[in-house]
């Protein structure tokens, strides 16, 4: 090949390969005041913003208490306590981080939660009951012997008693703990019933989450308890917040909550997540999937490519076009 | 002719001016030259742009980055009195709501710029970071306003942090992130994540400064006219 052929290859060459699009641009310009269009933005949101808050405010429905639970509803709270001394409450058989009582989640053979490890440890007898009422109630003598009972018996023998107990719950009229059947239930019934009268006067909102400390910020504990219980859901069903209404991007009142985790929700909806018991690791598992997707966008064959078959580009450079051709690709 | 006067006495000979050399390897001449290289003022404060930026659809960047500002000088209003103030003040709820609408808007203006962008593939012409890094605000937008949701010390608090601390979990996160610790989860709030926001927004403008707004789909920056026959329309 000769030197000029040669270099007309490799013109030719480089002008396959150059990207129109990269360029500087050399066609015809327009006057831009970035500063005034910055500014006129600024004042058109701010007086958008400012209307909006006024004509529609935010929502802000009262935190539930404690208190209010056990007043609302003594039975679930009643009941959830005994859950938490037999170990069947969702707290106290979480796994991990809060406790090695299941494995967690997995998205197959993958358990990210088993990996993380025990990291924020919670014993749920100790933590939500027995501490508390060591705390709290030590000074009443029959708190004290029921107290007393319970520590100086054996694990299997706590277990026993408290398992005895939810069971006659189950079979009480309307479940309520206070009108089990008599049975073996050791101090049970009346550490439940010193839980609940503790609740009522309010001291069990800060016990559980002071830890011995005067300060406090963390309500990790508080709010498992709460949690366990069926108070807090009903509350948040009737408010539409459900996971099978869409939960949590759901907002109290008809406010437009977190509409962009519309997706994320979404899987929560159908199976076989709805159904999985891994479904909170696959929903997670496929969200981080579909998220590496949406930040690598332009490397992806056929999804880059979508504007171009659907040319909807060409209403917002229809002007352009108009005047110089193009927009056929 | 000027005439040199010695110095009084004691006062050391004047240094020899830096070498030049020396000067030019600095990090500090480097990260200059680098920086006001790809950025001079003209390209950081444009006065013209391509007549082809004539859409409605743009409005909707600078609009994210307006309500985005809503969103700080609200949010450091709700900071000076405490996280619990809003609940019992009338000015505080007020302040409260154009915080939440402030955010509602921002999330909406970004989501259809970014379909805008998409519909206009404004990754060509090696601005892939620049998509990329529009993609990193949207998460860390996300995260940031799910930590605020966490913090609002109210019922919509407690519920969606009990939900939400579930997905964390099933995936190792919450052993690290506590959306029931609302002490943590207000600092992520208050400092971390806007922190980290920020930044992906000022690099995000910063490239999108530097490569200029995406031509039109078959348009050759260099011409202005349609990409001849025979090169890759990209």
């Amino acid at each position: 090949m000769t030197t000029t052929a040669q270099a007309t290859a490799v013109t030719a060459t480089a002008r396959r390969r150059r990207d129109p699009a990269s360029g500087e641009w050399r066609g015809p310009k327009r006057p831009y005041d970035i500063v005034k269009e910055f500014v006129i933005a600024m004042v058109v949101v701010g007086l958008l913003v400012v209307g909006l808050a006024a004509l529609f405010s935010s929502p802000d429905d009262r935190s539930v208490t404690l208190r209010a639970w056990a007043a609302a509803a003594p039975i679930d709270f009643m009941t959830t306590t005994a859950t938490e001394l037999d170990g069947s409450s969702g707290s106290a058989g979480y796994g991990p981080p809060y406790n090695s009582n299941s494995t967690g989640q997995q998205i197959g053979p993958l358990k990210l939660a088993q990996f993380a490890g025990v990291r924020i440890p919670i014993d749920s007898a100790n933590d939500f009951v027995i501490n508390p009422l060591t705390a709290l109630s030590s000074a009443d003598p029959t708190v004290k012997a029921a107290l007393d009972q319970w520590n100086g018996a054996s694990a299997t023998q706590q277990q026993t008693w408290a398992t005895n107990y939810t069971a006659a719950i189950a079979k009480a009229p309307n479940q309520d703990p206070t009108k089990v059947a008599a049975g073996d239930y050791g101090p049970v019934p009346a550490l439940v019933a010193a839980e609940y009268q503790v609740a009522l006067t309010g001291a069990l909102d800060g016990a559980l989450g002071m830890g011995g400390d005067f300060y406090q910020t963390n309500y990790t504990k508080s709010l498992l308890f709460i949690a366990d219980g069926g108070y807090l859901a009903t509350l948040a069903d009737n408010q539409h917040l459900a996971g099978d209404s869409w939960g949590m991007m759901n907002e109290t009142g008809s406010y437009p909550g977190q509409a962009w985790l519309w997706l994320y929700t979404f899987w929560y909806q159908i199976n076989p997540f709805k159904s999985s018991a891994n479904a909170d690791a696959l929903v997670w598992g496929l969200m981080m999937i579909l998220t590496l997707g949406f930040i690598l966008v332009p490397f992806i064959p056929v999804v880059r490519s979508i504007p171009r078959w659907v040319p909807l580009y060409r209403l917002v450079w229809r002007d352009y076009y108009a005047k110089h051709g193009g927009g056929r690709h | 002719m000027t005439a040199t006067l010695p110095g009084p006495a004691g006062t050391p000979p004047e240094a020899p001016e830096p070498d030049e050399a020396v000067l030019q390897r600095q990090w500090t001449s480097k990260l200059r030259r680098g920086f006001f290289g790809a950025y001079p003022p003209e390209r950081l404060l444009p006065d013209t742009q391509p007549s082809y930026v004539a859409s409605w659809i743009y409005v909707f960047g600078v609009a994210t980055i307006a309500a985005l500002v809503m969103i700080i000088v609200s949010g450091l209003v709700l900071t000076l009195e405490g996280p619990q103030w809003w609940h019992t003040s009338t000015w505080g709820h007020f302040v409260n709501s154009v915080h939440l609408w402030s955010v509602e808007l921002f999330m909406l203006f970004m989501v259809v710029h970014l379909w805008g962008k998409y519909i206009m593939s404004a990754w060509r012409g090696k601005r892939a970071l620049t998509w990329i890094t529009g993609a990193l605000c949207f998460l860390a937008s996300v995260g940031t306003a799910f930590t605020g949701y966490v913090i609002q010390t109210n019922f919509d608090s407690q519920w969606i942090s009990t939900q939400a601390k579930d997905g964390l979990n099933s995936v190792g996160i919450g052993a690290y992130f506590n959306v029931l610790n609302t002490g943590q989860m207000l600092l992520f709030h208050v400092m971390m994540l806007p922190l980290v926001l920020s930044l992906i927004v000022v690099l995000h403008i910063l490239l999108v400064r530097r490569r200029g707004v995406v031509p039109p789909v078959g348009i050759d920056a260099e011409t202005g006219e349609p990409v001849v026959s025979g090169e890759a329309a990209r």
